[in-house]
């Protein structure tokens, strides 16, 4: 019962998802790094990040520059609204483990 | 080690220098330490509460859960500061010369505590729901984990607690003729800092408009991250690179609780000069 419901919720996620259509970008983070490092969108309309936390520990993407903080609970997926955006370069860091170089990574908007 | 004493340090030095600066605005009223400390102990349960549920509250509301929640706490934190700031204008100088009336001073006090209890209580909740969650990610992904962590995550709040002491004992060096007008103003000043946190959740959970995002970007003068930055961030609520909805919001509830403030003032004056018996009759209203 509990997984049909969640099925159906999934699926009506994604179908809305899906009608709503700003545009999707996957980030993943493994062994709290990001992958990729740099991901690139497009300027002038909204979109939608998904970090996907592949680690059983939870993790919080951030960016001042974006002014975006969020909880992404181990092995979940969070849904980061963004934009309209101008062109530029957007700093974001994984910040409980902010002072690796893997945990930073870069927004480029064109 | 350092990685968790700085996060640590920057999660306890907001909510320490919200509680010093309401234990300050709070002066005069009786049992005010008790209130606060049970503050302080309601929030860290409610922390862990929260983190151990994060899960769950990040998927409610199709996934903005996490925004509408910390939007919540930090409206509500607003509306507490705000009535505690019009309440202190209206009563604070009679609360701090020991109102001559004990009795209403005590009753009315207790009104105030459970003010105070609620806002330390949201303040050290929302540092402390992180901070839970962040020591728990590092202890389990460093080697060394749980200890270094633990070391790390004490020390830093040792710190974060110092800066709090320092500023508690700051304010309480200033004359008691601006004592309640400084702290006062810091208490508004946290208001409207938290009205403009939680106008960028609403941004994030896409609710409102950013309305230029960022309006300004002073980042190459005064970055968030040096601790000056981050001094003025939990006290003003500085941001390098604001969204125009969070300065309308900043601006709204500070212009707000200051016009309330100040329609407060005069009736108690008003009442102090007309005697006792004004006194009186301004308590019946």
């Amino acid at each position: 019962m509990k997984r049909l419901l969640s099925i159906t919720l999934l699926s009506w996620a994604c179908t809305t998802a899906f009608a709503a259509a700003p545009d999707e970008f996957t980030l993943t983070i493994k062994d709290h790094a990001f992958e990729p490092r740099e991901i690139t969108i497009p300027a002038g309309k909204k979109i939608k990040l998904l970090v996907v936390n592949k680690d059983a520990t939870p993790a919080e993407f951030e960016s001042k520059q974006l002014g975006r903080e969020k909880i992404i609970p181990g092995n979940s997926t969070a849904r980061i609204n963004l934009g309209p955006l101008k062109p530029g370069r957007f700093a974001f860091v994984e910040e409980y483990h902010e002072n690796n170089a893997a945990a930073q990574g870069t927004l480029i908007v064109k | 080690m350092f990685a968790a004493a700085l996060i640590v340090f920057r999660e306890s030095l907001e909510a320490s220098l919200i509680i010093s600066i309401m234990v300050a605005a709070t002066r005069g009223i009786p049992s005010r330490g008790r209130w606060i400390l049970a503050g302080i102990l309601a929030g860290l349960t409610g922390a862990a509460l929260v983190a151990s549920s994060m899960g769950h509250i990040s998927n409610m509301a199709s996934g903005m859960g996490q925004e509408l929640f910390s939007a919540a706490i930090l409206a509500l934190a607003v509306g507490m500061l705000a009535w505690h700031n019009i309440w202190m204008s209206a009563h604070g100088r009679e609360m701090a010369a020991q109102a001559r009336n004990a009795a209403r001073a005590i009753n009315e006090g207790t009104r105030q505590c459970s003010v105070i209890f609620i806002v330390v209580a949201l303040a050290v909740l929302r540092e402390g729901s992180e901070t839970v969650l962040f020591l728990y990610s590092l202890a389990t992904s460093t080697e060394g984990g749980l200890q270094t962590t633990l070391g790390g995550g004490v020390g830093g709040l040792a710190a974060g607690l110092l800066v709090g002491g320092l500023l508690y004992a700051g304010l309480l060096r200033i004359p008691l003729r601006w004592f309640f007008s400084i702290t006062g103003a810091l208490v508004l000043l946290l208001a409207a800092s938290m009205a403009s946190q939680a106008a960028s959740f609403l941004i994030q959970a896409d609710l409102l408009p950013s309305l230029g995002a960022p309006l300004w970007d002073t980042s190459g003068v005064l970055p968030q991250t040096t601790a000056v930055g981050t001094l003025l961030h939990a006290l003003i609520g500085y941001n390098a690179q604001p969204a125009g909805m969070q300065i309308v919001f900043y601006v709204v509830v500070l212009v707000a609780i200051a016009t309330g403030m100040l329609w407060a003032v005069p009736r108690g004056q008003h009442a102090k000069r007309q005697g006792a018996a004004a006194d009186h009759a301004a308590e019946k209203q």
